[in-house]
């Protein structure tokens, strides 16, 4: 069953998706990518399970495995807000203009 | 209170911020609000990822976070502006890499179950493509290796092999989901060679899809990893990160008018011109230009991949205002797929800091443009190509252009005769109406400007 359900959010997660998106102007796909960088980020969530188990289980190498997605979600997460950020500060109105 | 409980609804939390946030994208004056709330979601998902059941040495953890904040926060500091494309590739890429990470640890983990291991294998090969697809990717965009399509005979075959390789070995390692046997190994050797292989063939003028298509699949590999290892919110930000990508790919190829098949697989070659070119290329000096440009009341700058590799911008700004203070109005009008990445000039003028009113889209120019008294097309060639409406055997036949051909007057700003990245000529050169500009675009504009001045 549980199988269903996390069917049933990527479903309708991807429908969200598609309906956000399209409202976003081309002005600003740039940033939406670097953004969208960011969020697929969210591995480092899965990544600090490998990185942090226990010894009993699982093999020392699964750890340091874990700790390299951790480094590179990290570098995704980081990185990616900064640079959108650094870039949306840039686009300014012309009454924001002085 | 269960901690894992309170895990789980810091996730929907986080979802809800990575939604308003992509929502507050819809203009650029709520836009970094956006970014801000979506940042706050990544915090409050972090921090419920460190809660979750059987982490209990948080050593690796913080070694790993420091090395990715130190080289993600330099990365973003000091990125230039002009290389944004690259920056994005290698973003796409580490996300691929980290989901391929989590997919190939997973399977030490992992509770043998054909359904857990279909989605290993699928963080695996999609993590994969993505990494080495996103490295070629990053190459040819920093022109490390050559920006052209690479095709050779019996491509397709070769890519056949591999998928039929990977179909195979997939098959037994979900059979025997080990971390040691052969099959995971052949499973992550071909996927690493599947991503050179698919964008090998894929030439620098087609380099927005390309990215939009690889930005899409980190977003799928994160979500084949949130499946993987059973994570709502993996799935949840991994199928918005898709969806984007996924529209971003189908913008770029409408620009283009190809299918994305078409543009993953045929290799755009340059193909023989079905008409010639008849007319005669009129070059003028910064001093014609500046009589011409002094005495227009509107006026259109056309940019392209050229202004980037020039680092005009600034320059292009600078002349822009004296034109408005001169009484013009002044537009900047940016094809979809100007640039090598969507958005790509819009991000370059804004750092130029070009008010986001006057960038104006393709659809909003062309019923007005024959009140542009001036259009000053910037290192832009086949975005303006005329032959991409009038001449069927052209290769670039259909795309939608910005008819500057049909503006009272067109500058050309422009290096050498040499066609553009696509080796298709360009009639909108020999019109009655246009002008060259030859050499640098930023030397020539800043002749225009000091013209100016005199």
């Amino acid at each position: 069953m549980e199988i269903v359900f996390l069917i049933f959010i990527l479903v309708l997660s991807i429908f969200l998706g598609f309906e956000l998106i399209s409202k976003v102007p081309a002005t600003l796909h740039t940033p939406l990518m670097s953004g969208a960088n960011a969020i697929s980020g969210i591995t480092l969530a899965g990544a600090f399970i490998s990185a942090g188990a226990a010894m009993t289980v699982d093999s020392e190498f699964a750890k340091y495995l874990g700790t390299a997605a951790v480094a590179f979600a990290t570098v995704n997460v980081v990185g990616g807000y900064l640079v959108t950020d650094r870039m949306l500060a840039m686009f300014k109105s012309k009454k924001g203009r002085s | 209170m269960d901690i894992q409980l309170l895990a789980n609804l810091a996730y929907v939390v986080s979802a809800v911020l990575f939604i308003f946030g992509l929502k507050r994208l819809g203009s650029p004056a709520t836009a970094r609000q956006g970014n801000m709330l979506s940042s706050i979601g990544m915090l409050i998902a972090v921090i419920a990822g460190l809660t979750a059941e059987g982490i209990v040495d948080f050593k690796l953890i913080a070694a790993g976070m420091i090395v990715g904040i130190v080289i993600g926060a330099l990365a973003a500091r000091l990125i230039s502006m002009t290389s944004m494309p690259e920056m994005v590739a290698l973003f796409n890429g580490s996300g691929g890499a980290a989901s391929l990470l989590v997919g190939w640890a997973a399977l030490y983990a992992s509770d043998g179950s054909v359904f857990t291991s279909v989605t290993i294998i699928l963080a695996i090969l999609i993590g994969g493509i993505t990494l080495t697809g996103s490295l070629i990717a990053y190459g040819k965009l920093s022109e490390v290796i050559g920006s052209g399509a690479v095709v050779f005979n019996g491509q397709r075959i070769v890519n056949s092999l591999i998928l039929l390789g990977l179909f195979y070995s997939g098959y037994m390692l979900c059979m025997d989901p080990n971390p040691e046997s052969v099959w995971f190994w052949a499973v992550l050797g071909l996927s690493l060679l599947l991503g050179i292989m698919a964008v090998i063939p894929i030439g620098g003028a087609d380099m927005p899809v390309v990215i939009s298509l690889l930005n899409s699949y980190s977003g799928i590999a994160a979500c084949a990893a949130g499946f993987a290892i059973n994570n709502n919110i993996l799935i949840v930000a991994g199928s918005l990160v898709g969806a984007s990508g996924i529209i971003l790919t189908n913008i770029m190829c409408k620009a283009m008018n190809r299918s994305l098949a078409n543009v993953l697989f045929s290799g755009f070659g340059a193909v023989k011109q079905a008409k010639a070119i008849e007319g005669e290329v009129k070059p003028i000096s910064a001093q014609d230009a500046y009589y011409i440009l002094e005495a227009a009341t509107n006026v259109c700058f056309v940019p392209g991949y050229g202004m980037a590799v020039a680092q005009a911008q600034h320059v292009v700004k600078e002349l822009g205002e004296i034109l408005e203070k001169n009484g013009a109005e002044v537009s900047y009008a940016i094809h979809p797929v100007a640039g090598r990445m969507p958005g790509h000039m819009n991000v370059l003028l804004a750092e130029a800091d070009v008010p986001y009113e006057q960038l104006v889209e393709m659809d909003e120019i062309n019923p007005r443009i024959e009140n542009v008294d001036v259009a000053i097309v910037i290192g832009a060639n086949d975005v303006v190509n005329p032959s991409a409406r009038e001449d069927e055997g052209s290769p670039i036949y259909g795309m939608p252009i910005i008819n500057v051909d049909q503006a009272k007057t067109v500058f050309v700003l422009k290096r050498s005769m040499a066609s553009g990245f696509s080796g298709v000529d360009n009639p909108l050169f020999f019109g009655e109406n246009t002008r060259m500009l030859f050499g640098d675009a930023k030397e020539s504009i800043a002749g225009v400007i000091s013209e100016f001045s005199k």
